[in-house]
């Protein structure tokens, strides 16, 4: 009993002593700044990993859902309703794209994007315009849904979209596209271009 | 004898206060002879006192680039080109520098009291920095250009402003990122960081770690104040030679990742091709003739001093060259001070002018050995096909041609 106390006792002082630290942590040369909370780390910590979609939240949704937040939400009043014909950059492939090359369908985000993630971090971040940051993590799934069905990379438009499925995705470009080179001070950018 | 004396200090006195009148009223007649002075005085004011303004005769402003308006319809501000043709010196005044924004922004409105730097993600103590705490730091100061990718001169450009104005030199001060990354303690396989802005669209980019450590700066400070809005109030990552977007304005966070995160800002430079990748990451060694250049008028034959800047991502400009008969000939042009690693060097070439026709180029050679191409050169490496125009893979460093004409007009000769 006593020993247990005891036992107790060390594990409350040895948290004690942690939340302490963590909460007053400075840099350790010059002795600035502090530690963040994990509140405020989950806050800002919204870059999603393209392969394995790491930062991706708890949430779900599907195409048929996001087909009516496309309408609701505004999109389609900067982007057209089928994707395209706004003053917003294209959302859907050109009808006469060259069907093997995705690279000659020009940049449109939810077709040339190697991973799904990305687009999912894109629509999160950036979207609508004037009220960025206001979609619900589901909207944000449904959406991107939306736009993977409507350039036919699914076909079920109630598939349902998740942070276990998203990355999942195969993407046209999944391993069609170019790794930047290590960049090193002083170094050519392509080895043997003089130029 | 006593006050003969005083009588003669006393002449002398009024003979030198007459001096004076007479001294003064010869200014005030020279104002309308012989030496006049200026039409007309600027007033002082408050804000004059407090914080000058240049000349009402010196108008040169920055434009809108690529074709697309600033503001937009939607009220944001996109590319805007830097008046590079009448830039003097060095450093581009700050209300002058290039603007280069994601997708289209608005500019926060940032209070630098409320403003935080945190650094987490692969790290042993994540952090968080106020702005004081940033500035008690151990800082550096040094002259850095910025470059947009997109800056890419076409035959159907007129000015200098057209065909290079998304390029810009400032002098920046702040922290060293390897500092701030030291403090934080970088864990094995931390190999990139993302970096993240506070604007609407939270503008991101993804660095590789070496690159970070190197010599990147978080810059509180830009020409002697703290960075404008434009550029990043309060806080602006610059990433020496590295492409325009990589430095992130209004930064707010940098996550240490073990890969390459691929941000809407990174997805919008992605290539298929390796070559186009590599060649777009870092700006490679590259100079323009600002004076004379497109759209301006020579008066006629005689002695010109030919003006310009050149620059490299690689490191210093070690050279630049200069031909006036369209590639035949060229000559070694004088470097004005010191080139600094990853800034822009003023260079300038004693020319007299025949009055013939003639074509004006640089090219810059900098201090790894690279030497700025020709279009036709960038061609013959890829094995382009001969009848077609040339296509510079990457970010663009080729070279500007002026062409002369015998009326003295100045033009852009890309063909």
């Amino acid at each position: 009993m006593g020993a247990c106390t005891m036992q107790s006792l060390k594990i409350l002082a040895v948290l004690i002593s942690l939340l302490g630290f963590a909460a007053q942590a400075q840099s350790p040369t010059y002795g600035v700044g502090r530690a963040p909370t994990p509140a405020e780390i989950a806050a800002w910590d919204i870059a999603i990993a393209p392969v394995t979609g790491d930062e991706l939240p708890a949430g779900s949704g599907n195409a048929d859902q996001g087909s009516e937040l496309f309408m609701s939400k505004g999109c389609a009043g900067c982007h057209g309703t089928d994707g395209h014909g706004g003053m917003a950059p294209r959302l859907v492939k050109p009808d006469m794209a060259v069907p093997d090359d995705p690279w000659r369908w020009g940049r449109i985000l939810p077709i040339r994007a190697p991973y799904a993630p990305v687009i999912w971090d894109f629509i999160n971040r950036g979207m609508p315009l004037g009220q960025e940051g206001s979609l619900t993590a589901d909207e944000v799934y449904s959406l991107t849904a939306f736009l993977l069905w409507l350039n036919g990379v699914i076909d079920d438009d109630q598939m349902v979209l998740n942070a276990e499925t998203l990355p999942q995705i195969q993407m046209p470009n999944r391993d069609n596209w170019a790794e930047l080179p290590e960049w090193l001070p002083n170094q050519p950018r392509l080895p043997e271009y003089p130029y | 004898m006593g006050s003969r004396k005083t009588d003669r200090r006393e002449f002398l006195k009024q003979s030198a206060s007459l001096a004076g009148a007479a001294a003064l009223g010869a200014t005030a007649r020279s104002a309308s002879g012989q030496l006049p002075g200026p039409e007309a005085q600027l007033r002082g004011t408050e804000e004059l006192v407090g914080y000058g303004q240049r000349s009402r005769f010196v108008t040169s402003k920055r434009i809108p680039h690529g074709g697309r308006p600033s503001p937009d319809v939607f009220g944001l501000d996109f590319h805007i080109a830097t008046p590079l043709q009448d830039q003097v010196g060095l450093v581009t005044p700050t209300s002058l520098h290039y603007v280069g924004t994601t997708r289209g922004a608005f500019v926060p409105d940032i209070d630098p009291a409320k403003h935080r730097l945190m650094i987490h993600g692969m790290v042993d103590n994540p952090l968080v920095f106020t702005m004081e705490d940033l500035k008690r730091l151990p800082s550096v100061t040094r002259l850095h250009f910025i470059e947009c990718a997109g800056n890419r001169a076409s035959r159907r450009h007129v000015t200098v402003q057209e065909t290079h104005g998304m390029t810009s030199c400032a002098e920046w001060t702040g922290v060293l990122l390897s500092t701030l990354l030291e403090e934080a303690g970088v864990q094995e396989g931390g190999d990139w960081i993302v970096a993240e802005g506070v604007e609407e669209v939270k503008g991101a980019s993804s660095i590789p770690m070496s690159k970070a450590m190197a010599d990147c700066i978080v810059c509180y400070g830009m020409n002697g104040e703290p960075v404008r809005p434009q550029q990043g109030f309060p806080l602006r990552l610059i990433v020496p030679g590295g492409e325009g977007i990589l430095n992130v304005k209004w930064l707010r966070r940098i996550k240490v990742v073990d890969q390459f995160y691929m941000t809407y800002n990174d997805y919008g430079h992605l290539r298929q091709d390796p070559a186009d990748a590599a060649l777009s990451l870092q700006i490679g060694p590259k100079s323009v003739i600002t004076v004379p250049s497109g759209g301006q008028q020579l008066p006629g034959p005689g002695f010109y001093e030919v003006r310009g800047l050149a620059w490299s991502g690689a490191g210093r400009v070690a050279r630049v060259e200069v031909t006036t008969d369209g590639g035949r000939n060229w000559f070694d042009a004088d470097l004005r001070g010191e080139p600094q690693p990853m800034a822009h060097t003023a260079f300038s070439f004693s020319w007299t002018w025949d009055g013939k026709p003639c074509e004006l180029q640089s090219r810059c050679i900098d201090e790894i050995g690279q030497v700025q191409p020709s279009r036709a050169e960038v061609a013959r490496f890829w094995g382009q096909p001969e009848d077609q125009p040339p296509s510079v893979k990457g970010q663009d460093n080729s070279i500007q041609p002026w062409r002369i004409d015998s009326d003295g007009g100045v033009h852009n000769a890309i063909a």
